[in-house]
């Protein structure tokens, strides 16, 4: 018997923290402009010692303005993706549950479509209108998750393939909503079809944005987190999590409104990112087990470190060309995704 | 915690009757699809009392109501009607928390989605006892380590719950219901998928456990000859409708037993003193 401690806990991150370290240095030296670890390492230290004005301009510009933001964005989606797939996972006991398979990538893409055509004719003040993108993804994913769990449904049960079944359609329908509106509707606000249907890390951001994404992952993913022994009753049916002691409804409510605004925060700036949220739980569960209150935390630090590497890859493999994040991340996604079908019906 | 002390106040009328720690006193529920049609399903007026240490066995043929008493005990369905008081507390108002403090019900089976260690699953029986976020402590590791032990599967306790025998995974299961720490001790048909010598041994543990932790047990059940070995009460249901409750010596008689059952029997007394039935085949 090993019940889990802090201690442990603290330890199993802190090497996810690390790994994340060495694929973000990673991430920062390969690209179009080659650096060496040198020059990175140098210009660290003197950006440390407030001497800025040594760094060579142009690396710099480079670092600290392109790939910087780039590697922080990132981690940002990687960890909200990965969460609210452990989140859905749970709550509808089902192990292929990912936002992007149950689209609700999809929805919170068409609301964050929708938000950004409203907003020029909306007279907003400049900050608001950057809310209201995220805002629009939330509904959107909020939206769509709902209408999926009632689609999911057989007799007042989930069922697991009913519940997949209504997440591809879906799917399928919310793309085609996307491909329509993006056709029609030419803005230049609107970013491109293949950033929604694929998910892309290139745009950049005002500084606000990024600590609006920071605090909000913080808060949703800190909300579903104080449901995570609850989460653990929950994976053996709501029936019996009740009677447990585990309220299910509000447990339901919480995770649910989290776990959407968690995929409503990243698809609003990256587009819908495929299967980070089915892969890293999957993975993290064969090495730390599938205690949430580990699961969480290691999930969160894993999607991070999954679409670091992967957005990496989809900068240099074709260079100077670029891949969308999301082409890189549904070729390893798919197949793990057959994988486990195949081995949950037989 | 707040909660739990609201609910206590909530449990009201505190009426304590004897020495009874449960008490279902003229509960009736009917279950309908839809609310406009008449209903598809309705137990009529209830009654029965149990003490602490006492074996209750809800007896009856499928579809008597059998299950719908046990949830209604459980607290996980409102009655319509009359109410169920566990040491005068109404059961259905408690909070699930509150609840799980009290009452531990241990079901059919137990399906889980990612493996988990036996120990790991006997854990979860101390969710209702530790606050949000807070690990497991010394106690809760050795309430489960006690609670393994009492049902005799010390030695599975780092075992997979998908690689152990059905007996041995009903006896863990078991033991999460006892790291409850619970008053009241609920069990839907536990000797459903057990062979015969599980199943003495699960009834076994359970008459026991009764007696040692003063449980009040209530137990759903087809099998009549372990109902009369091991309860000291019987209900006796039959189409929604409670027929009888009394000690098993009362209850098991051949043309009673034979209109519920609707089959052809034969009731002899065992050697233990309780009565023992003999379902006659090819008639």
């Amino acid at each position: 018997m090993r019940p889990l401690t802090l201690r442990r806990l603290f330890f199993q991150c802190l090497i996810l923290v690390l790994i994340l370290f060495v694929v973000a240095v990673v991430a920062i030296k390969f690209g179009a402009v080659p650096v060496s670890l040198y020059a990175l390492g140098r210009d660290v230290l003197r950006y440390l010692l407030g001497q800025t004005s040594q760094i060579s301009t142009e690396y710099g510009f480079i670092l600290w303005n392109i790939r910087l933001p780039r590697i922080l964005l990132a981690i940002i989606v990687g960890a909200s993706l990965a969460v609210a797939g452990t989140s859905f996972q749970a709550l509808l006991r089902n192990p292929l549950a990912d936002p992007y398979v149950l689209g609700v990538s999809s929805g919170a893409s068409v609301g964050a479509i929708l938000a950004l055509i409203a907003t020029p004719y909306l007279s907003l003040s400049p900050a608001l209108s950057a809310l209201l993108t995220p805002m629009g993804a939330f509904l959107g994913a909020a939206a769509t998750i709902s209408a999926v769990y009632f689609l999911g449904r057989r007799e007042g049960q989930i069922d697991s393939t009913t519940l997949l079944l209504a997440g591809v359609i879906t799917a399928s329908f919310l793309s085609a909503i996307i491909t329509f509106l993006m056709s029609t509707i030419t803005s230049s606000n609107t970013r491109g079809m293949a950033f929604w249907l694929l998910g892309n890390l290139s745009t950049s951001y005002q500084k606000s944005v990024y600590w609006f994404l920071g605090i909000g992952f913080f808060v949703a993913a800190g909300a579903i987190y104080t449901t995570a022994t609850d989460l653990n009753l929950l994976l053996a049916g709501e029936k019996e999590a009740m009677h447990l002691g585990v309220d299910v409804p509000r447990v339901r409510l919480v995770v649910y409104i989290a776990a959407s605004f968690l995929t409503g925060l990243a698809v609003s700036v990256s587009g819908a990112i495929a299967y980070v949220g089915l892969i890293v739980p999957h993975v993290m569960r064969l090495i730390f087990g599938s205690d949430h209150r580990t699961l969480l935390p290691t999930t969160a630090l894993g999607g991070a470190i999954a679409v670091v590497f992967a957005d990496t890859l989809a900068r240099t493999v074709v260079a100077p060309t670029e891949l969308a994040v999301g082409a890189v991340t549904a070729v390893v996604g798919a197949p793990l995704f057959i994988y486990l079908l195949r081995r949950g019906t037989s | 915690m707040s909660s739990s002390a609201l609910a206590r106040n909530a449990g009201e009328p505190a009426r304590s009757n004897s020495d009874a720690r449960l008490s279902v006193e003229q509960v009736s529920y009917a279950y309908s699809a839809n609310p406009s049609q008449a209903p598809l399903f309705t137990l009529e007026a209830t009654s029965f009392q149990a003490k602490p240490g006492e074996i209750v066995a809800i007896l009856g043929p499928n579809a008597s109501g059998k299950s719908t008493l046990l949830k209604l005990i459980s607290g996980a369905l409102a009655p319509l009607s009359g109410r169920i008081l566990l040491n005068g507390f109404v059961i259905h108002s408690l909070t699930p928390r509150t609840r799980a403090q009290r009452i531990a019900v241990v079901q059919q089976e137990s399906r889980l989605l990612f493996p988990a260690q036996a120990w790991e699953f006997v854990l979860q029986g101390r969710h209702a006892h530790s606050r949000t976020l807070r690990f497991e402590s010394d106690d809760d590791v050795i309430i489960a380590k006690n609670a393994l032990a009492q049902v005799g599967a010390a030695d599975l306790s780092d075992r997979w719950m998908d690689q152990i025998s059905g007996g041995e995974k009903q006896r863990v299961i078991l033991a999460r219901a006892l790291a409850q720490q619970p008053l009241l001790l609920l069990l839907d048909e536990p000797t459903l998928h057990l062979d015969i010598a599980a199943q003495v041994d699960l009834l076994h543990s359970l008459r026991r456990l009764a007696a040692e932790n003063r449980y009040t047990v209530v137990v759903v059940t087809h099998e009549l000859n372990l109902a009369a070995e091991y309860a000291d009460q019987v209900v006796l249901m039959q189409r929604g409708r409670c027929l009888r409750v009394g000690p098993p010596a009362a209850i098991y008689q051949r043309e009673l037993l034979e209109q519920v059952f609707q089959t052809p029997l034969t009731v002899a007394l065992g050697s233990s003193g309780r009565p023992h039935v003999t379902v006659l085949s090819g008639t």
